[in-house]
């Protein structure tokens, strides 16, 4: 390895031998891609014109004022193509993928987003693309296995297992496995083997770079507390990084508590879990005495995962970062009065973050800046809302 | 028990894998003293794991209907030490990562030692990884068995020789076990390419499912793995153990007779 494989004690390379040279060549291509002036400035144009950035930070006046404490800025990542901040990694990784000469990319998805901005890379590249998504997944996320469709990707249901995104992964790996030598897979957070998690948050981290340089131009000052929704935890890595080195800065992950943390029925990883191996790397995870993996439960499929991104883990152990939760009940209030307040759908996903903002900033002080990170759009969760 | 290089003494040895648990611990102990008698040279017994990332369809069902009988990775070294005066073959356990960390690398070590277990295979912990774990099995006596993959670079597979002991787990494929497409790609330079690396035996495994397959593997390799189609000829018998004896001595019969023609 070129590069470390960990943060802290996490991360490393837990996967079976058949993939190693793949990940050699991964790593070798993708160190060389980030000092490739051509391939840099490709991707700035294609976040620029093809995916809209910069985004733009927007004080939220109404939810300020109806809290009466702290000023709630939105990092407003639902307005990329697409509707979420997950085709920022995608055209990293397809423009990568690209100039390898891999003609077939995999995949795979949870709510659908990742899939969709994979799905739409693919396209926008004309390379084959295969996405598995749990079969509970493809019914409850109908509308984008549709959005897939049209963009020419192969929606593969995964039935083994649980039939949810933790399988969908499996079989992704599976399918890398086996055809290692001509495919590349793109995964969507920053988790899985090294150098995944490097890799994605550096394909995310320009949020972070782009709200800092925002929100000193529009206060002269940095924010107090950054705020960011956690499943794998890319579009909190990707807003965290760049305020790291900033130690008066407080960076909040808010994972999903689902029914509640001591239900058993969550996804709340760091506050619920215990340091192990999944998906190729030592992180948190859910799991019990024997070992075996625990299914997560969050009504947001995007957040619905028993695993989160070693670099977060690092964060957790280290303190630099605090890891909140969220029960769906919170979240799904968070969402509706979001709609009211601004005008604006958040995805499930980012309405956890928006309701530690609720719960905790109208305690703030007036001068208090609260930065959130809306890292997608909520036009996919309409069956969710309107089934309750 | 024996040891693993006694295995391949003087005779090419036959691999046999299954999941502990499918049906039943019970079954599985049964099942073993059967492989034993019936001529296998070495047993391998799969630590059934929720998310088996490197096994396909047969195997992961295999592991689904452990878990549900109940099976832990501590039940099953119980099982397993009770049946270490019963069994000649020495015994192999091939598990995922997670079910070694969750039960504490150092005390899995001990108490895989104290059962008999003489060796460990862990299909997602690469070499550059297993550092710690082959060293707590070591000082117990017990083998790390490393794998190596047809795409393995010279490098790696002389690194992972040197350190490599008890006997080299040549994957035949690119793939997940049980994958009978593949199971036909030519091995032989791949084969050859590893043996300049090594002087411990050679076990072919992955895709090895019929005893035509066997002969073909045994004839380059040192010995051959054969699980997946096992664990299918075996999966409708339940826990009936007249069916399961009757099946698998005939098929074990077919397997010993190939491996042994091209010894």
């Amino acid at each position: 390895m070129k590069t470390s494989m960990y943060f802290g004690p996490f991360g490393g390379q837990y996967v079976p031998e058949t993939l190693v040279p793949a990940l050699d060549e991964l790593e070798t291509a993708y160190l060389e891609s980030m000092n490739d002036s051509s391939f840099n400035e490709e991707l700035r144009m294609l976040l620029k014109d093809y995916d809209g950035r910069p985004t733009p930070l927007y004080f939220a006046p109404r939810i300020t004022e109806s809290l009466g404490g702290a000023r709630v800025y939105l990092k407003r990542e639902d307005l990329n193509h697409t509707g979420a901040h997950k085709i920022n990694n995608a055209l990293g990784q397809v423009l990568l993928a690209s100039r390898m000469g891999k003609k077939r990319i995999i995949a795979e998805t949870g709510a659908g987003q990742h899939g969709v901005a994979v799905a739409t890379a693919a396209a926008l590249f004309g390379l084959e693309c295969i996405v598995y998504m749990g079969e509970e997944d493809v019914h409850r996320q109908a509308p984008n296995v549709a959005r897939m469709d049209l963009l020419g990707t192969k929606v593969v249901p995964v039935t083994s297992g649980t039939s949810t995104l933790k399988d969908a992964i499996n079989e992704a790996i599976r399918d890398w496995v086996t055809n290692v030598e001509n495919s590349f897979y793109v995964i969507g957070s920053v988790m899985g083997p090294h150098p995944y998690p490097l890799m994605v948050r550096n394909f995310q981290k320009i949020i972070g770079e782009e709200v800092r340089a925002q929100m000193l131009e529009k206060e002269g000052r940095l924010p107090d507390q950054v705020i960011a929704c956690v499943g794998g935890g890319s579009n909190a890595m990707g807003i965290f990084h760049a305020f790291i080195q900033d130690p008066d800065v407080a960076l909040i992950g808010v994972e999903a508590a689902g029914k509640g943390v001591d239900t058993g029925l969550h996804a709340a990883t760091i506050s619920g879990g215990k340091p192990g191996v999944l998906h190729g790397s030592y992180s948190y995870v859910l799991f019990d005495e024997d070992g075996q993996i625990q299914p997560a439960h969050s009504i947001s499929a995007g957040l619905d995962y028993p695993g989160v991104g070693p670099e977060h883990s690092h964060l957790a152990a280290t303190g630099r970062a605090t890891y909140v939760s969220v029960t769906d009940d919170e979240a799904v209030e968070a969402f509706r009065r979001t709609c009211r307040l601004e005008g604006i759908i958040p995805a499930l996903e980012s309405a956890h973050a928006l309701a530690h903002v609720y719960r905790t900033a109208a305690a703030l002080p007036k001068e208090t800046i609260v930065l959130v990170n809306l890292s997608g759009r909520g036009d996919k969760d309409m069956d969710t809302i309107l089934s309750l | 028990m024996n040891g693993i290089s006694q295995a391949f003494d003087g005779k090419k040895a036959l691999i046999t894998y299954i999941t502990a648990g499918d049906p039943d611990l019970e079954t599985t102990a049964f099942l073993l003293k059967l492989l034993d008698e019936r001529g296998v040279d070495i047993l391998e017994v799969g630590i059934p794991f929720s998310d088996p990332l490197a096994d396909g369809p047969v195997i992961q069902q295999a592991g689904q209907r452990a878990l549900k009988s109940g099976t832990t990775l501590k039940k099953l070294l119980a099982m397993l030490a009770s049946l270490k005066e019963e069994v000649n073959a020495p015994l192999v356990l091939m598990g995922y990562m997670n079910s070694l960390m969750a039960y504490g690398l150092e005390a899995f070590a001990k108490d895989a030692a104290e059962a008999g277990v003489a060796g460990v295979i862990v299909p997602d912990l690469p070499f550059h990884q297993s550092e710690e774990l082959a060293g707590q099995l070591r000082s117990r006596g017990v083998d790390f068995i490393l794998m190596v993959t047809p795409n393995s670079t010279q490098e790696r597979l002389s690194a992972i020789a040197e350190k490599a002991s008890g006997f080299l787990y040549c994957v035949s494929l690119l793939g997940v076990t049980g994958n009978e497409e593949k199971g036909n790609a030519p091995v032989e330079e791949y084969i050859q390419r590893v043996r300049s690396c090594t002087k411990l035996p050679l076990a072919l495994g992955f895709g090895v499912g019929t005893p035509e397959r066997a002969k073909a593997a045994a004839s380059v390799a040192d010995g051959v793995i054969v699980g997946s189609a096992l664990i299918s000829l075996l999966e409708p018998c339940g826990a009936d153990r007249k069916q399961i004896e009757e099946k698998a001595t005939e098929f074990i019969g077919s397997l010993r007779a190939a491996v042994d023609s091209a010894g």
